[in-house]
């Protein structure tokens, strides 16, 4: 059995180094164009609406709803083997990205499009924390 | 009408053995399968001067070069596009355009793929790394997969429309039926809609046979001018029109979870084909999971958005009904070696020939393919017919 197999882990890149680090200090951060003035997830080094590169980082209020959802029975990787059945979802943020993400902290078969849910903070290594969601 | 279309046809389809082909490599499959391709044309490997392949990798392979190298062959036009399982069905747009510019005049399109085998079976691990890379850090961690991110798409569907899973399942029974037909295809036992609904979970609101089949395969299809066509072996079956498409790479990015880009792919080639939803016989619908065909559907405008559950209720899919799709099979029921795209186009160019036996769809002239790759990803549409 695999119970021991680690999750896979992100690598924090040049786009989203900034992202993790905040994540280590329970903040959820979004980035804005200076040029357009839209949002978006995930983090990219220009922005995916003007192509622009003038981006700032902002702390989003982590507060949002479900999108849409999937409660997943079998595990794809061998690091979730104890955690099924879990909740996969698309969380629509309050800035108005979405983002994918768990919901915890709840009865899985609770879960529905549109509930409201706030962020929580997962740690996952000493380099890498998980932001996830949690009914509101 | 565009200039390009009617000038290039397909002219040879062939899949390799199918199934669990453990003492037999991916690009045996392929070689095999493009070998029976030619053979089914009239052609030979000397011919070939195009090739377009993509092969699922760890490595990253370049596929045409590899796949070129393998098989003896030198090309001077090579398409390594990777836009998942519709890339076949986009590289007949890139065919036509190459042989319609005198770039290529033999190009073979060539798949093959040991998903089983190499996974250890159906329930083996789908990733086992540990480290993500790239923009997919912000969903693997999180244990998405595939299927998770249809079954996304699908409680949307349901949410927003009233879609069931019965009428998801309508598509899975149908397909089997088509699959009895066909002694090719791996699973051919009739199910009903309770059997679906009993299945097993998988993600919901999928279930396992909601799910497309894990096999090993190869295919192949062969193209050339309209005009040396004529002198090959069987009917030539005419590109009318093409179109491909992308609105995302990863789930979580998907600008509507109820459409696919087929609204784009799907509204040009039957402009460039000048033909209407009406005209179309038979068609070839990629189905990785129920949900891809019922969106799909609703996205070529087959019927309009939210309607797709009605469309397929009653068996309408099925052999009998009045929609003919996926005739052999499917990925469902006849096989699903990680990539579908061109299993859509061998069966569509067989119906057209009138090759089909007893799950030939009768005076089928007009067919329609279309590909998605992905998740919910890429389309490529393509309607073919006879000239």
């Amino acid at each position: 059995m695999a119970e021991n197999k680690q999750k896979p882990i992100p690598q924090p890149y040049q786009d989203t180094q900034p992202y993790w680090d905040a994540a280590k200090e329970k903040r959820l951060i979004l980035q804005r164009c200076l040029d357009c003035g839209k949002p978006q997830f995930y983090p990219r080094g220009v922005c995916s609406h003007c192509l622009g590169s003038k981006l700032e980082w902002f702390d989003s209020s982590g507060r949002g709803k479900v999108h849409t959802f999937t409660i997943s029975y079998r595990a794809p990787h061998p690091g979730f083997a104890n955690d099924v059945p879990f909740v996969v979802a698309i969380i629509e943020l309050e800035e108005g990205v979405r983002m994918m993400s768990n919901i915890i902290g709840c009865d899985p078969k609770t879960v529905r499009i549109d509930m409201p849910v706030k962020v929580v903070f997962e740690t996952v290594t000493p380099e890498i924390t998980l932001p996830k969601f949690t009914p509101a | 009408m565009n200039a390009l279309y009617k000038k290039a046809a397909i002219v040879g389809v062939a899949e390799s053995d199918i199934g669990r082909v453990p003492h037999k490599s991916k690009y045996q499959l392929s070689a095999e399968a493009s070998r029976l391709a030619l053979d089914d044309a009239g052609l030979s490997v000397k011919d070939v001067d195009g090739v377009f392949t993509t092969i699922i990798t760890q490595g990253g392979e370049s596929s045409s070069m590899l796949m070129s190298e393998y098989m003896g062959i030198r090309p001077r036009y090579t398409d390594s596009t990777s836009i998942g399982g519709s890339s076949f069905v986009v590289y007949v747009e890139h065919a036509a355009a190459a042989i319609h510019a005198g770039l290529c005049e033999v190009a073979l399109i060539c798949h093959g793929s040991t998903n089983i085998s190499d996974r250890g079976g159906r329930a083996g691990p789908v990733s086992t790394r540990e480290t993500v890379y790239g923009p997919a850090q912000f969903e693997e961690p999180y244990g998405t997969s595939t299927v998770s991110s249809y079954a996304l798409a699908a409680q949307r569907h349901m949410h927003e429309y009233g879609t069931t899973s019965e009428q998801l399942a309508e598509i899975a029974v149908a397909t089997r039926k088509w699959a009895s037909m066909n002694p090719k295809a791996l699973m051919r036992a009739p199910i009903s809609i309770e059997d679906v609904l009993n299945s097993r979970m998988v993600s919901s609101p999928l279930h396992v046979l909601d799910c497309c089949l894990v096999t090993d395969a190869g295919g192949a299809v062969v193209l050339t001018s309209m005009e040396r066509a004529k002198d090959l072996k069987k009917r030539p079956v005419a590109v009318l029109g093409t179109g491909e498409a992308h609105d995302h790479r990863m789930i979580s990015q998907m600008p509507d979870f109820t459409q696919t880009a087929a609204a784009i792919s799907g509204k040009l080639a039957f402009e460039r084909a000048g033909v209407t939803h009406k005209d179309i016989d038979v068609a070839e619908i990629y189905d990785s999971f129920t949900i891809t065909v019922l969106l799909t559907l609703e996205s070529l405008g087959f019927c309009k958005k939210g309607e797709g559950g009605a469309f397929v209720s009653g068996q309408r899919t099925a052999p009998g009904g009045d929609f003919p799709m996926n005739t052999q099979g499917g990925a469902l029921s006849y096989t699903h070696p990680g990539m579908f795209g061109i299993f859509t186009l061998i069966e569509a160019v067989r119906q057209v020939r009138g090759e089909c036996g007893p799950r030939q769809v009768k005076d089928a002239e007009l067919a329609l393919c279309n590909g998605t790759g992905g998740v919910l990803s890429s389309t490529g549409t393509v309607i073919l017919g006879r000239v």
